[in-house]
């Protein structure tokens, strides 16, 4: 009974202190991200495979759930007969939901665990240390590229997503099911609200841009430099990623919408 | 402080210097000087602690107890600016070569150059190309790490270390997987790098003939004790029991080859682990057993 204790004391105190090196690894991400600025070029690179790789998957991902959002929507408009709000619909849900959320699960699986497996294998090859003793500061060198990287592309991800998928609810509504052309786009730029739902969508995935980004390097950083240890760390990325969003989600949403 | 003297010709000194791992004390209060300019070798049987003792000169691991200075400057009580201004007069070389995976021979040697200076790409290039033809791989500028054995990537990443002429070198196992032939040659560049530049290098190394070839002093550390120091000379002939088995490679002798560990019958007999216990992370599950060569 008291091994038990001792194992659930273990594990609170070994959650806590990985808590607190995350806080500090945040706090000198953060700072080096200064250096960044003066080295664009840095940002480039890492905006080219954190985020221009995620174009395809983002982009087919999208079209897929629009036109499920066009067929499910229209079947239950259409039994009050205000298919013609599909539109509103279709694209409510993915600004407001489906594009933060569903774009940041997938760059989780797609980018995060590329960064933790890369800055993981680096540790275990002795690459971060080599660069400490040239004097050269990984953090600044290495993650704070790629997390600005992450955080950046994480809106734009998740905009090209949501607007993907009202074009494939366009597709399966209008082109399929019979929904006015006009009253699709009409409907929808009339009832969406710029602040209510764009800001509002636009905010929620740079926080899931920012929480993945950290996870993902945070877990490579941390991780125990051999080919088990990666593997784990990739793992972990994938799943605190995923229930971080959904948490934050919830949160968000209760904030921003809970009032109306 | 006590020993200023020595401090003096010293361009890195250790007092007193305790270090543990856990519950494993790796050095029990060892005090070692490096001489300017001179090639000091530190030997001992591998799981020693030569490459933690390098890290913590490097200032990338604390001891518990005791000092490093490094050119009049104790290293652990810098800030991290004056630290990293520290390291780029401190080229190391480790284990196994830590080249970036993702830039070829030629960009990884031009690295630091890159991002420590303002040189044009004209000079980047001539320097470059320099040092790769010291050790001996101009012509593999264009390959990738990937693509070089292990004795060749740690001559890359000599060349690399001696990129910003630095005033002191670390080798960490220079010559472990080294053919005869650059083997030879390598143990050439080390002494001459040592003597035209004017470097101080430190040695770690358990290939007792190469090393003693080219050292000044010699440290043999075992168990966390300095177990004897001289000249190679002086180490050759010591009567110290540790230092003649480690120099001849003996098996038997004080040194044991087995990591410590419980009486083998018991471990035979008893099953391990109660219920709950968390497992150590894999890197200390697989402890380095000792070996000699
Ligand atoms: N990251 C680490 N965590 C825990 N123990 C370590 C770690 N690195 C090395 N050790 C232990 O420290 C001791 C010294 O290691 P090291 O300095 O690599 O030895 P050497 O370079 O002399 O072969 C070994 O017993 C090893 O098991
Ligand atoms: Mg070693």
């Amino acid at each position: 009974m008291m091994e038990f204790f001792r194992f659930l004391g273990a594990g609170t105190r070994a959650s806590f202190a990985k808590l607190g090196r995350a806080t500090f690894f945040l706090v000198d991400m953060l700072s080096g991200i200064s250096s960044v600025v003066i080295r664009p070029r840095l940002l480039l690179k890492q905006l080219y495979s954190v985020g221009v790789l995620s174009f395809l998957i983002i982009t087919i991902s999208g079209l897929f759930v629009g036109m499920v959002l066009g067929l499910q929507g229209f079947y239950i408009l259409s039994r009050f007969g205000a298919e013609e709000t599909l539109g509103v619909m279709v694209a409510a849900s993915l600004v407001r939901e489906l594009g933060p959320v569903v774009a940041a699960l997938l760059f989780a699986g797609r980018a995060g665990s590329a960064l933790t497996a890369e800055i993981g294998l680096m540790k275990a090859t002795e690459q971060l240390s080599g660069m400490e003793m040239m004097a050269i500061d990984p953090i600044k060198r290495i993650i704070s590229p790629r997390f600005l990287a992450g955080v950046l592309s994480m809106p734009l991800l998740a905009a090209l997503f949501s607007a993907v998928g009202i074009i494939g609810g366009q597709i399966v509504g209008s082109g399929l099911l019979g929904v006015d052309d006009g009253a699709y786009w009409s409907q929808m730029q009339a009832n969406l609200d710029f602040q209510g739902d764009i800001i509002n969508g636009v905010i929620k995935s740079v926080v899931f841009g920012f929480v993945t980004s950290w996870i993902a390097l945070f877990e490579g950083y941390d991780a125990i430099p051999t080919a088990e240890g990666v593997s784990r760390a990739t793992t972990r990325t994938v799943v605190n990623s995923a229930f971080s969003i959904l948490g934050l989600d919830f949160i968000l949403t209760a904030l921003m919408f809970g009032d109306n | 402080m006590d020993n200023l003297n020595s401090t003096q010709n010293s361009l890195v000194s250790v007092h007193n210097l305790t270090f543990s791992r856990g519950k494993k004390k790796i050095f029990n209060d060892i005090s070692l000087e490096f001489e300017r300019g001179k090639i000091t070798a530190i030997m001992g049987p591998s799981g020693t602690g030569k490459t933690t003792l390098l890290k913590i000169i490097g200032g990338q691991l604390f001891p518990a107890h005791g000092s490093v200075t490094v050119n009049g400057r104790n290293v652990h009580h810098l800030k991290h600016d004056e630290l990293y201004a520290l390291r780029k007069r401190m080229g190391m070389l480790f284990q196994s070569g830590a080249l970036l995976t993702d830039m070829n021979v030629f960009n990884n040697v031009a690295f630091p150059l890159r991002e420590h200076t303002q040189l044009p790409e004209s000079m980047i290039r001539s320097l470059v190309l320099m040092k790769l033809e010291a050790v001996g791989l101009r012509g593999a500028r264009d390959l990738m790490p990937n693509e070089l054995s292990g004795g060749m990537a740690r001559r890359v990443a000599l060349a690399r270390a001696i990129a910003l002429d630095p005033m002191m070198i670390m080798y960490d196992e220079p010559f472990t997987g080294q053919d005869p032939i650059s083997m030879g040659a390598l143990v050439l560049l080390i002494k001459s790098l040592n003597t035209t530049l004017g470097l101080t290098s430190i040695i770690v190394s358990h290939d007792v003939q190469e090393t003693a070839a080219i050292a000044d002093y010699i440290y043999v550390l075992s168990e966390g004790k300095v177990v004897g120091q001289g000249t190679p000379q002086e180490i050759q002939k010591s009567e110290s029991e540790w230092v003649q088995q480690f120099m001849t490679g003996a098996a038997d002798g004080p040194v044991h080859f087995h990591y410590p560990a419980k009486e083998y019958m018991d471990d035979l007999l008893h099953s391990e682990k109660p219920l709950f216990s968390r497992q150590r992370p894999p890197s200390d599950r697989n402890a380095k057993r000792r070996r000699y060569s």
